[in-house]
């Protein structure tokens, strides 16, 4: 069976495009390449990744100018056919931005920049993104953002819960999601959530800067390992 | 050739502009004429302090520069050093000082965005910064403020253009109090074949402007950070540049893209003195002239006169020179990125800098007059009158406290030496997959991905011993930076620094300068780091009041392999902790006698810089062997305090000790005092034997002080004893910082 082919769309002042593509090519053994913005049409990838970074410099909205590039009317058409997409950090931001995920992504309740490993508890652990764990479990990870407290209005927070979409919440290190450990003011501590057809996935954390030993953790692997099981039709 | 609207040039608007009477008289010699006003501007900021080294030249040739991994030595952009595998790291530091004390988020970005320009110019992928900073008391809300401001203007810009900020150092002390210091540091890395220098050649290649438009802001930076401030720096403001983080990602990404091709010839960033700097130096560098015409320089704003677009330092701008026939290449690359890109002249043959508004030549200068000929100054040195007075101060006279346990919280509480995570979570430290040592250890550690080497990487100063003894204080300077390194288990391969001064017309200022210049240049003798550049700051006064003088170095080591990296923090129970090096009885320039008896006095700890090399020679190889499960320098606050962060900075928890210490001395000496060549390890019993081996080979001194266990922190010594809650001390540690903000 041939590797799984992920595009990574990459948007000017994008950053984290390179460690996506380290993850997937090095440490998981596929295929990976970086798509410029300014592409309409892209073809023959079996997932998308918007990686994090500071598309356009933040500046206006996180992610307000990167959802007019062209590659997100392919990225829309990709989510559309059921492809699977992830968005991290500024990824998840973008896609908030372009109506592919609910909610919104406001200022760090501390108004600070926060870049620090945390725990964060898995909510469903039989998704697309998530089947490596199990519901419940708790992975730490590293956040590293300005504008991650997760914002909607009651009745997207009512159906999101209800339907499963809640893939990851802030928690302690026991896995307790109280506001004690929510860094960044997110409504009820959440870090990661899906649409409600399940392809499309954002979160906050960097999965990718927990896929080794010698950065001090491999807890983030499951996310992409999960992609990929769902691809192969194992998970 | 002078602009009917241009001032008339007199020796009154020459010393307006920095410039003393001689000065002006060789100017006027040089062009064999008056210079016009914006001749008179591209002087001035020339021989601006900052641009010539004027004053500190003939003292910086005592470093020693050379060494065999040295590829580029100072007087470039950066420095470079062979790593091996075909890579070289590219390093330098630099101050923000000035701008940063006006106005502290755009002066801190700023310096960050300039940093990073040193370094991809050069040919490297920037992928690390450090900083250094150093402000009044934090009791005071203006340093609070100016703390913030920097943090938020490091944390806006690094975090954006995408570079990690990886460690640094924060210092408070009443010094700084009207005058900030900002150091910023950057490192890249380059294939050795790809290495760019600023330098013009090829007579008729094309002159190319890419980048930010040019405004009217920071005209002036480099002459307002060769002066002291008087009492309304506020009124600097304008002077000050805004950075743009957005254009400079994109910018060094669209660099490195043209540097993959074979389009360019050399390549400098629009920093201090702008268009007028970068123009001038890469034609003194290659030897050539350059031709440019204004009117073709993408302007942000109407009606600039010559003048302003030569003395503009708007940010994010490079200048460059291509093979001819390359611009199209070069402009298909920078319009795919969206950046301005424009032909803005060619390089001559005259040894000129020729600058044409059109038709008309507004400037016409010998480029070499303008970058190497800038006087030099052999200014008078006095040693100031302080010194004998606090270094024979009687220390023994001091009463022994005796609630040593409420000292070391005391100093675990101390801003000097607490936990700084506020500072640094703010910071990007984990972009690019490479930090294996995160901020809070000894230095920084980054695996080289594709290779099984590593880099550490720290910054490091201390203001009160330069103040006490700049001679020893530069000494100590290098000698912690290359312990942190090795603590961390890199190799120290050559150092950049950056020299915080006052105003270098006081002769007291200028000893202190050339002392510490010495000091700083034996040790890197003795421990062969060379230097590969660097940055001089002086002026750091405020009405009349100088800075502590300020070495800060930056230091680089090697780890072959990574994997070897280690960490300050103890690992497992039952580990046995042992002391290389020798405690003395030394209380000088410490931080327990500025906190607990209120003065900076005495002579700071004394350094054998024979035995420094032979600690860390024994301490590298025992981590090369892999017999060490930690290593952690002892600086600030002594054995005490080196003791207590090993056993609360672990990430995940805590750890107790059981520690005998059987010297006969002063306690609070033994347990505060800052004696140099100091390193803390941890180990298993089993490797006590191997240990030895190593110490015995460098003959060093390694005492076996006790072990990690239990769940309190228990120090024995002859006559005292301590047994502290872990967890108090990690509480009094973590909280002091955020406490101030609260």
């Amino acid at each position: 069976m041939r590797t799984m082919r992920f595009g990574i769309v990459l948007f000017p002042g994008s950053n984290c495009e390179m460690d996506c593509q380290h993850v997937l090519r090095e440490v998981l053994g596929q295929e990976a390449d970086l798509l410029w913005h300014k592409e309409e049409k892209v073809s023959g990838y079996d997932a998308m990744v918007l990686p994090g970074g500071f598309s356009y410099g933040d500046y206006l909205r996180t992610g307000a100018i990167a959802r007019f590039s062209p590659i997100m009317k392919a990225v829309e058409a990709f989510a559309a056919g059921g492809g699977l997409v992830l968005g991290i950090c500024n990824g998840f931001q973008i896609l908030c931005e372009a109506n592919l995920l609910p909610g919104a992504l406001m200022r760090n309740r501390n108004l600070h920049f926060i870049c620090k490993q945390v725990p964060i508890r898995v909510e469903n652990g039989r998704t697309a993104f998530t089947n490596a764990f199990q519901s419940g479990q708790v992975l730490r990870l590293p956040i590293n953002h300005n504008e991650g407290c997760f914002y909607a209005d009651l009745a997207t927070l009512r159906q999101i819960n209800e339907k499963g979409q809640v893939l990851f919440r802030y928690c302690g290190g026991k896995g307790e999601a109280s506001e004690a450990y929510n860094p960044n003011g997110s409504l009820e501590n959440i870090a990661g959530i899906m649409n409600e057809a399940g392809n499309v996935m954002g979160m906050m954390p960097h999965p990718e800067r927990a896929c080794e030993q010698i950065l001090g953790s491999e807890e983030g692997r499951g996310i992409f390992s999960s992609i990929i099981r769902r691809w192969k039709g194992e998970g | 050739m002078a602009s009917a609207f241009e001032p008339e040039v007199t020796e009154v608007l020459a010393k307006q502009h920095g410039l003393t009477p001689e000065e002006f008289e060789r100017i006027k010699t040089i062009l064999g004429r008056t210079p016009n006003f914006t001749e008179l501007g591209i002087f001035a900021v020339m021989w601006s302090e900052h641009c010539s080294y004027k004053s500190s030249k003939v003292h910086l040739r005592k470093f020693p520069t050379k060494g065999k991994a040295i590829l580029q030595g100072p007087g470039e952009n950066a420095g470079v050093v062979d790593i091996g595998d075909g890579l070289a790291v590219v390093f330098k530091i630099e101050s923000h000082n000035h701008p940063s004390y006006i106005e502290p988020y755009q002066g801190a970005a700023t310096g960050v965005g300039g940093i990073i320009r040193d370094i991809f110019t050069m040919g490297a992928r920037p992928i690390a910064l450090l900083n250094s900073l150093r402000f009044g008391p934090l009791r005071e809300p203006k340093n609070r403020y100016l703390l913030d401001g920097v943090v938020a203007g490091i944390s806006g810009y690094g975090n954006a253009v995408g570079v990690p900020t990886v460690g640094g150092e924060v210092f408070f002390s009443e010094t700084y109090r009207g005058n900030p210091l900002v150091n910023v540091f950057c490192l890249g890395i380059a294939p050795q074949e790809k290495i760019f220098l600023g330098k013009a050649q090829g007579l008729g290649n094309p002159v190319i402007y890419v980048g930010s438009k040019t405004g009217r802001d920071g005209i002036h930076g480099v002459t307002m950070a060769s002066e002291e401030f008087g009492s309304g720096g506020e009124e600097r403001r304008p002077t000050v540049q805004v950075g743009d983080p957005f254009t400079e990602k994109v910018l060094i990404e669209a660099c490195l893209e043209l540097m993959a091709t074979d389009c360019l010839v050399g390549i400098q960033d629009m920093g201090g003195a702008g268009f007028t700097c970068s123009s001038c130096e890469m034609a003194s560098r290659g030897g050539v002239g350059i031709e440019i015409d204004l009117t073709k320089v993408p302007r942000r704003e109407k009606g600039m006169i010559p003048y302003e677009i030569m003395l503009s330092e708007s940010q994010e701008r490079m200048l460059l020179v291509a093979r001819k026939g390359c611009e199209g290449k070069v402009q298909e690359i920078f319009k795919k990125w969206d950046l301005d890109v424009a032909v803005v002249g060619e390089v001559t043959e005259d040894g000129l800098l020729r600058v044409k508004e059109g038709a008309q030549v507004v400037a016409e200068i010998p480029a070499k007059s303008l970058a190497e000929d800038a006087p030099v100054y052999q200014r008078p040195l006095k040693e100031p009158a302080y010194l004998k007075r606090l270094q024979e101060m009687d220390l023994k006279i001091l009463p022994i406290p005796f609630d040593l346990e409420e000292i070391l919280l005391c100093l675990l509480r101390s801003p000097n030496i607490a936990r700084k995570a506020m500072v640094w979570e703010r910071y990007d430290h984990m972009l690019f997959l490479n930090t294996a040592v995160l901020p809070g250890s000894d230095a920084a550690v980054l695996r080289l991905k594709g290779t099984r080497k590593g880099i550490a990487l720290c910054l490091d100063g201390n203001g009160r011993y330069c103040y006490l003894d700049p001679r020893l204080g530069g000494m100590s300077a290098v000698a912690e930076a290359a312990r942190n390194v090795v603590c961390s288990g890199g190799r120290p391969l050559a150092i950049t620094n950056c020299l915080n001064f006052g105003n270098p017309e006081h002769p007291e200022i200028m000893w202190q300068f050339a002392e510490a210049v010495e000091g700083m240049a034996e040790a890197c003798r003795y421990l062969e780091v060379p230097v590969t550049g660097g940055n001089v700051s002086f002026y750091n006064e405020t009405s009349g009041q100088a800075i502590f003088p300020t070495p800060c170095v930056g230091m680089v080591g090697l780890l072959e392999d990574v994997s070897l990296h280690q960490s300050q923090w103890f690992k497992e129970e039952g580990d046995l902790i042992f002391l290389l090096g020798e405690n003395r009885e030394e209380l000088g320039g410490s931080e327990y006698l500025a906190l607990l008896h209120g003065f900076e006095g005495g002579r700071p700890p004394q350094l054998d810089l024979c035995k420094e090399r032979a600690v860390q020679g024994a301490c590298l190889e025992a981590i090369r062997l892999g017999i060490v499960k930690s290593a952690h320098d002892c600086s600030d606050g002594g054995l005490a305090i080196a003791l207590a962060e090993a056993c609360i900075t672990h990430p995940e928890r805590s750890w107790g000790i059981e520690v005998e210490l059987k010297e006969d001395m002063r306690a609070d000496a033994l347990l505060f005092g800052e004696s140099q060549s100091r390193i803390l390890i941890s180990l298993s019993e089993s490797r006590i034997e191997h240990l030895m081996e190593v110490a015995c080979h460098h003959g060093i001194k390694a005492s076996l002080l006790g072990r990690v266990k239990g769940d309190r922190f228990q120090l024995q010594g002859w006559n005292f004893s301590l047994n502290v809650d872990p967890q108090r001390m990690r509480d009094a540690y973590e909280e002091a910082l955020p406490s101030y903000f609260r």
